[in-house]
């Protein structure tokens, strides 16, 4: 008789150990087997949030740990949600989340189905696009600064170059206008490759034979690119996009080492916001309410995802 | 429309959904749009509502 990994495991087994679990339900085991995870799941995950919202309610902060904390009950939200500084960085991080999620989607969608098509070094050239994907976001920041020097940078030789412009009369960064901007090129050229990788994984799962029966119908390819290629990509251009704006809703390391939030506070932020009211403030109560609202608004947005995996499983 | 309201008077999952990815749309939209004031001001409460409809609503029957 052949040994399968169960009995290999059961010879395995310690005779004390196989005593022992022996007496034991499948219940009791499959509890065994769940208790850890749990525990950190609670510990790691729940509990903080629970300590959070607490939190949110008093004017604790966590550099003054022998003061008694007060409950101010709503007051914290009332006045985050009535602050229109904390409103423009929430319009920052629309301008920043919709040019972004446009762009990557745009640029993403159309290698992808160029990457489809088959070519010699197909494989080469998914490589090499998704090369920046792989790049630690702090690393992207740093150097996209130095593209992005007046004097010294590629990027204003570059448009100096097709514009006629003279190239230090700009300054990405520094400039109130073109900050937004810079943040939201950097990103799009760092996860435009995810975007596409989504899409491509859609564009392969489309089988031939509905491409053959279309050709059979004389449609036109056009009328195939809309009426087929569009409708069974959309689930997964779906997904792309919900991660992307999630994920963008969250952005931090990469703006701080970009811009910082500046000039003024034309790219801070949400996240960055919090940062700064949390650890260098250290209004922790005030922060801990304005992190429940992001919290509340990420977990909507991770509701409609899922929503929308769902969908897309039962297709 | 009429199925949809059908739908929300029998406790039917899906039109409650419906319901709630709409006001968690609406909610974020408030959250960040650059008109009013004001629509900043109750989005927060729009989107927890939303929110806690659809973890309600998901445990409805189809």
């Amino acid at each position: 008789m052949s040994k399968t990994p169960i009995t290999r495991a059961a010879a395995a087994t310690p005779v004390r150990v196989a005593r022992k679990v022996r007496g034991l339900s499948d219940r009791a085991i499959a509890w065994i087997f769940v208790g850890p995870t749990i525990f950190l799941l609670l510990a790691i995950n729940i509990f903080p949030l629970i300590w959070t919202i607490r939190l949110s309610f008093t004017n604790f902060k966590a550099n003054r740990l022998n003061r008694e904390p007060e409950w101010v009950g709503l007051r914290n939200y009332e006045r985050i949600l009535t602050d229109s500084d904390i409103w423009l960085n929430m319009q920052a991080t629309a301008h920043f989340l919709f040019w972004t999620i446009f762009f990557q989607v745009l640029i993403g969608f159309t290698l992808a189905y160029l990457i489809n098509k088959k070519f010699k070094g197909n494989d080469l050239w998914t490589t090499i696009i998704v090369l920046p994907m792989m790049l630690s976001p702090a690393v992207v920041g740093n150097f996209w600064k130095f593209l992005y020097q007046p004097q010294i940078g590629l990027f204003n030789y570059i448009v100096a170059f097709f514009t006629g412009k003279d190239p230090s009369s700009f300054e990405m960064l520094g400039s109130v206008d073109l900050a937004p901007w810079s943040i939201v090129i950097v990103d799009t050229w760092m996860w435009t490759p995810f975007v596409m990788l989504i899409c491509l994984a859609g564009l392969r799962s489309i089988p031939d034979y509905i491409y053959e029966a279309a050709e059979v119908d004389r449609a036109s390819k056009l009328r195939q690119f809309f009426t087929i290629t569009i409708p069974m990509v959309l689930p997964f251009l779906m997904l792309a996009v919900l991660f992307r704006g999630i994920e963008n809703f969250k952005m931090f390391d990469l703006v701080v080492q970009l811009t910082g939030g500046g000039p003024g506070s034309t790219t801070e932020l949400t996240s960055i916001n919090l940062k700064r009211e949390a650890f260098e403030k250290w209004r922790t109560g005030y922060a801990s309410a304005y992190a429940i609202i992001l919290f509340v608004t990420v977990f909507g947005l991770a509701s409609i995802y899922v929503k929308a995996l769902n969908k897309v499983k039962e297709r | 429309m009429t199925n949809f309201l059908s739908g929300l008077l029998r406790l039917k999952r899906g039109p409650w959904e419906m319901l709630a990815t709409i006001l968690i749309g609406l909610g974020v939209f408030m959250l960040m749009q650059p008109f009013a004031l004001w629509l900043y001001t109750y989005s927060f409460i729009v989107t927890l509502v939303g929110t806690v409809m659809f973890i309600v609503v998901s445990h409805f029957k189809d």
